[in-house]
C-alpha cells in the first residue's frame, strides 16, 4: 500500500469534506479557466476579425481606434462624416470625370486625378456610410464592390457566398436604388429573407423610421466576421433617405448638373450633397505607410491601419481588464487553498492519533507529511478537473451564443495556451495549502497523541 | 532479546521543575520469554512500553534490545528499528478507521519494507480467526474482533519483541481470554519475546514473571 493510496482512502474517508473542499477549489479554478477562455475568445474574435482583405481605414480626423471599431467591427459612433470629394481623391481622373458626369459637382473636380489614386492603383476604394439601423443592428451603406473586392476567412481567400439571393446593385428598374444584402444573423434573428423589406431607423435603435423601405435581395452566409452582424444597402439608397443628403448652401460656380439621373424617377444626390463615413482601402502596392502620412499630415482626414489599431486595443485596454478579472480569480483560487488548508487543518485533530498510530508503526516523519500533502493534492487534483469540466461544460453550453456575437465557435475541447499552467499553478497551491497540517503532522508528538 | 539499565523518564512541570516518572535501575526479557507488567494506572507503564518502543526517548539509560542500544539511534532510525523489530498493541487498539482489516494489517508492512506482503496479512487474519471479516472496516467489527486484527497488524513484520499495552482493558470479559492466549499461542509459537502491561491480577497471574512498577517510587520489582 503505498503512501498515495494512503492519502486517497484518507481522501474517501472524510469524503464528504473532501468534496466539498474539492468543489471549493474547483469554482476558483472554473472562474480562471472561463477568463482564460474569454480573453482567447476576445482575442481571436479581435485578431481574426481585424484580418480583413484592406490594410487602411479612412475617416475623419479623431480617434483612430474609433474609425476601426466603427468601420471594421460596426461598433461605437461614428466620429463625423468626410465629404465625398475626399472619397473622389482615390479616384482615377476618368472616374473622377464619371462620377461628375452622372452625379452632378464641380467640373474641376473631372480636370485632374485623386491625390491618392496611384497609391491605390491596383486595389481599391470603397466607401461607407453609417449612422442608421435595423433593429440592433447597424445599417452599412456601400458599393457593390464591398462583396464583389472584399475577402474573409483564415486566409483571406474566400469570397462572400450568399446564402440566398445575390449581391445588391447600384440601380434596377424593379427596386430602383433600395436594394440591400444582410448579414446570417441579422437574417436569423429578424427570420427574414431574400423578398422581404425593412426600414431602417435613424441615428441609434430606437431612432425615427425611414420612410423609404429597402428590399432584401441577398442573404449572407455565415462568415464569422463583423459583416454578420451588418445589413448592408446601397449607397445610393442610403444617400436618398430622409435626413441624409448634406445641405449644400453655396453652390460651386462650374458646377455641372449630373446626366444620368434624368432617365429615373429618383435623381440620386449630386456630389456636394455625400459625404462618406469611412473608406477601405488597399493599397496597389507598398503604398500603404505613405499613403497613411500623406493622409494624417492633411487636416481633412485621418488613416488608420486596422491590424495595428486592434492590436494597441487589445494590448492597452482589453489585456489590462482582463488582467484585472484574472487577478480577482485567481484571488479565489487563494480563497479556496485556504479551504482545502483550513480543512484539513480542521481535521487534524482527528487524525493526530492516527499518525501517531502510523508512527507507532514504524512511519517516519517524512511519510506522515507526505500523506497530508498528497491528501492536500488529491482534493487540489479533484478540484481541477472539476473546475476545467465545469468551465469547458459553461463554454460549450454558450457556444451558439458566443459563435453567433464573436464569430467564434469555441468547442469543449477548446484549451487556451494559459490554461496549461492552471493545473501546476493549482497543485502548488495545494501543496502550500497543505504545508501548514502536513507541519502539523510532522510534529505530531507520537508518544502524547498514543496516550490520549 | 531485551535488556533495560538505568532508564530515567521525568517530565518538565507546568510550574517548572523536573517531575521523575520512571526509575528502572534494571529490567530483561529473553528471547521468546513472555513478561507481565503490573502496576496502579499512573505508574509509568505505557510511558516505559513508549520509551521500549522508541516512541519516546529516556533522560538517561540504555534500552537494547537484540543487541542494539535504540537510545543511541536517531529518531528515523528507531523508526526503521521499531517498523522491522517491534509490535505493538495498544489498549485502545488504534486501528486505523480508512482501512479494512486487512489494510490495518498491511500497513505495518509498508511502513517497514516501503512494500506489503498479502499472503502475509491474510495468513495472520486467518490465525486471529477473522480471515472472513479481511475486508471489513474497525467499525464494522466488535471490539473483541477489532483487538484481534490489531494483534495480527502488531505481528506483520515477524517482530523479536511485541509489546502489549493493557490489550484486555477494553474488551469484554469474554473476549478478554481469548486475546491473552491468542498473544500468547503467537508468541510462543513465533518465538516472539513479550512484554505484557495488565492492571488485571488475573491476567498477571497467568504469566510466570511478573514485573512490577512502584506508583510511588516508580521502580520496578520483579516476581516470580
Amino acid at each position: 500500500m503505498s503512501l498515495l493510496q494512503i492519502a486517497w482512502r484518507n481522501f474517501r474517508h472524510r469524503s464528504l469534506s473532501s468534496y466539498l473542499t474539492a468543489l471549493s477549489l474547483g469554482l476558483g479554478v472554473a472562474l480562471v479557466v472561463m477568463v482564460l477562455a474569454v480573453y482567447g475568445i476576445v482575442t481571436d474574435a479581435f485578431q481574426r476579425n481585424s484580418a480583413v482583405s484592406y490594410n487602411i481605414v479612412v475617416g475623419p480626423k479623431g480617434s483612430p481606434l474609433q474609425l476601426t471599431l466603427n468601420s471594421v467591427y460596426y461598433l461605437s459612433q461614428p466620429i463625423e462624416n468626410l465629404p465625398y470629394t475626399q472619397y473622389m481623391e482615390f479616384m482615377t481622373q476618368a472616374q473622377r470625370t464619371e462620377e461628375v458626369r452622372k452625379l452632378g459637382g464641380s467640373k474641376a473636380l473631372g480636370e485632374t486625378a485623386g491625390e491618392y489614386s496611384r497609391f491605390v492603383a491596383g486595389g481599391f476604394a470603397i466607401p461607407l456610410t453609417l449612422g442608421d439601423y435595423y433593429g440592433e443592428f447597424r445599417v452599412v451603406g456601400t458599393t457593390p464592390d464591398f462583396f464583389e473586392l472584399l475577402r474573409h476567412g483564415d486566409d483571406l481567400d474566400q469570397k462572400f457566398a450568399f446564402a440566398q439571393g445575390r449581391n445588391f446593385k447600384t440601380y434596377t428598374p424593379e427596386h430602383g436604388y433600395f436594394e440591400a444584402v444582410v448579414g446570417a444573423r441579422v437574417a436569423a434573428n429578424f427570420g427574414i429573407k431574400a423578398g422581404d423589406i425593412f426600414y431602417p431607423t435613424h441615428g441609434d435603435p430606437e431612432g425615427k423610421g425611414h420612410a423609404d423601405a429597402f428590399t432584401i435581395v441577398g442573404v449572407l452566409a455565415p462568415t464569422g466576421t463583423p459583416n454578420d452582424r451588418a445589413t448592408f444597402v446601397n449607397m445610393e439608397g442610403f444617400y436618398l433617405m430622409e435626413g441624409h443628403a448634406k445641405p449644400v448652401e453655396n453652390q460651386a460656380e462650374d458646377f455641372v448638373a449630373g446626366e444620368v439621373a434624368d432617365d429615373t424617377e429618383i435623381k440620386p444626390l449630386t456630389i456636394p450633397q455625400r459625404e462618406v463615413t469611412a473608406i477601405l482601402v488597399r493599397n496597389g502596392g507598398l503604398w500603404g505607410p505613405q499613403m497613411m502620412n500623406r493622409i494624417n499630415e492633411g487636416t481633412a482626414a485621418q488613416a488608420a491601419a486596422p491590424v495595428g489599431e486592434i492590436s494597441k486595443m487589445l494590448s492597452q485596454i482589453v489585456g489590462p481588464l482582463l488582467v484585472a478579472l484574472l487577478v480577482i480569480t485567481v484571488i479565489t483560487c487563494f480563497v479556496a487553498a485556504v479551504g482545502i488548508l483550513v480543512a484539513i487543518y480542521n481535521s487534524m485533530n482527528d487524525r493526530r492519533r492516527d499518525i501517531a498510530v502510523m508512527r507507532a508503526l514504524g512511519a517516519r516523519r517524512e511519510s506522515v507529511t507526505a500523506i497530508i500533502l498528497l491528501e492536500s493534492l488529491l482534493i487540489a487534483i479533484f478540484g481541477c478537473v472539476l473546475g476545467w469540466v465545469l468551465a469547458h461544460g459553461a463554454i460549450k453550453f454558450a457556444s451558439p451564443y458566443i459563435e453567433a456575437h464573436t464569430g467564434v465557435q469555441p468547442h469543449f475541447f477548446s484549451i487556451s495556451s494559459y490554461e496549461w499552467y492552471v493545473l501546476p499553478c493549482a497543485l502548488a497551491l495545494a501543496a502550500l495549502a497543505g504545508l501548514l497540517p502536513a507541519m502539523v503532522a510532522y510534529r505530531t508528538d507520537v508518544s502524547r497523541n498514543l496516550a490520549a | 532479546m531485551l535488556e533495560v539499565i538505568n532508564l530515567k523518564k521525568s517530565f518538565v512541570q507546568p510550574e517548572g521543575g523536573q517531575l521523575p516518572i520512571l526509575d528502572v535501575p534494571s529490567l530483561s526479557v529473553a528471547a521468546g520469554e513472555q513478561t507481565v507488567l503490573i502496576g496502579e494506572s499512573g505508574g509509568g507503564k505505557t510511558t516505559l512500553l513508549h520509551l521500549i518502543a522508541g516512541i519516546a526517548s529516556p533522560d538517561s539509560g540504555s534500552i537494547r534490545i537484540a543487541g542494539t542500544d535504540i537510545t543511541l539511534l536517531s529518531e528515523s532510525g528507531r523508526d526503521r528499528f521499531r517498523a522491522g523489530m517491534i509490535g505493538y498493541v495498544f489498549q485502545t487498539f488504534n486501528l486505523l478507521g480508512a482501512f479494512t482489516a486487512l489494510e490495518n494489517v498491511r500497513l505495518g508492512m509498508t511502513f517497514a519494507r516501503g512494500r506489503h506482503d498479502t499472503a502475509r496479512a491474510t495468513e495472520l487474519l486467518d490465525r486471529v480467526g477473522l480471515a472472513s471479516r479481511a475486508h471489513y472496516r474497525p467499525a464494522q467489527l466488535s471490539v473483541g474482533q477489532q483487538q484481534r486484527v490489531a494483534i495480527a497488524r502488531s505481528l506483520a513484520n515477524r517482530p523479536k519483541l511485541l509489546l502489549a499495552d493493557e490489550p484486555t482493558a477494553n474488551v469484554d470479559p469474554a473476549s478478554s481470554q481469548i486475546v491473552i492466549d491468542l498473544i500468547r499461542e503467537i508468541c510462543e509459537q513465533d518465538q516472539v519475546a513479550l512484554l505484557m502491561v495488565t492492571h488485571s491480577m488475573d491476567v498477571a497471574t497467568q504469566f510466570d514473571r511478573i514485573e512490577k512498577l512502584d506508583a510511588i517510587n516508580r521502580v520496578l520489582s520483579t516476581t516470580h
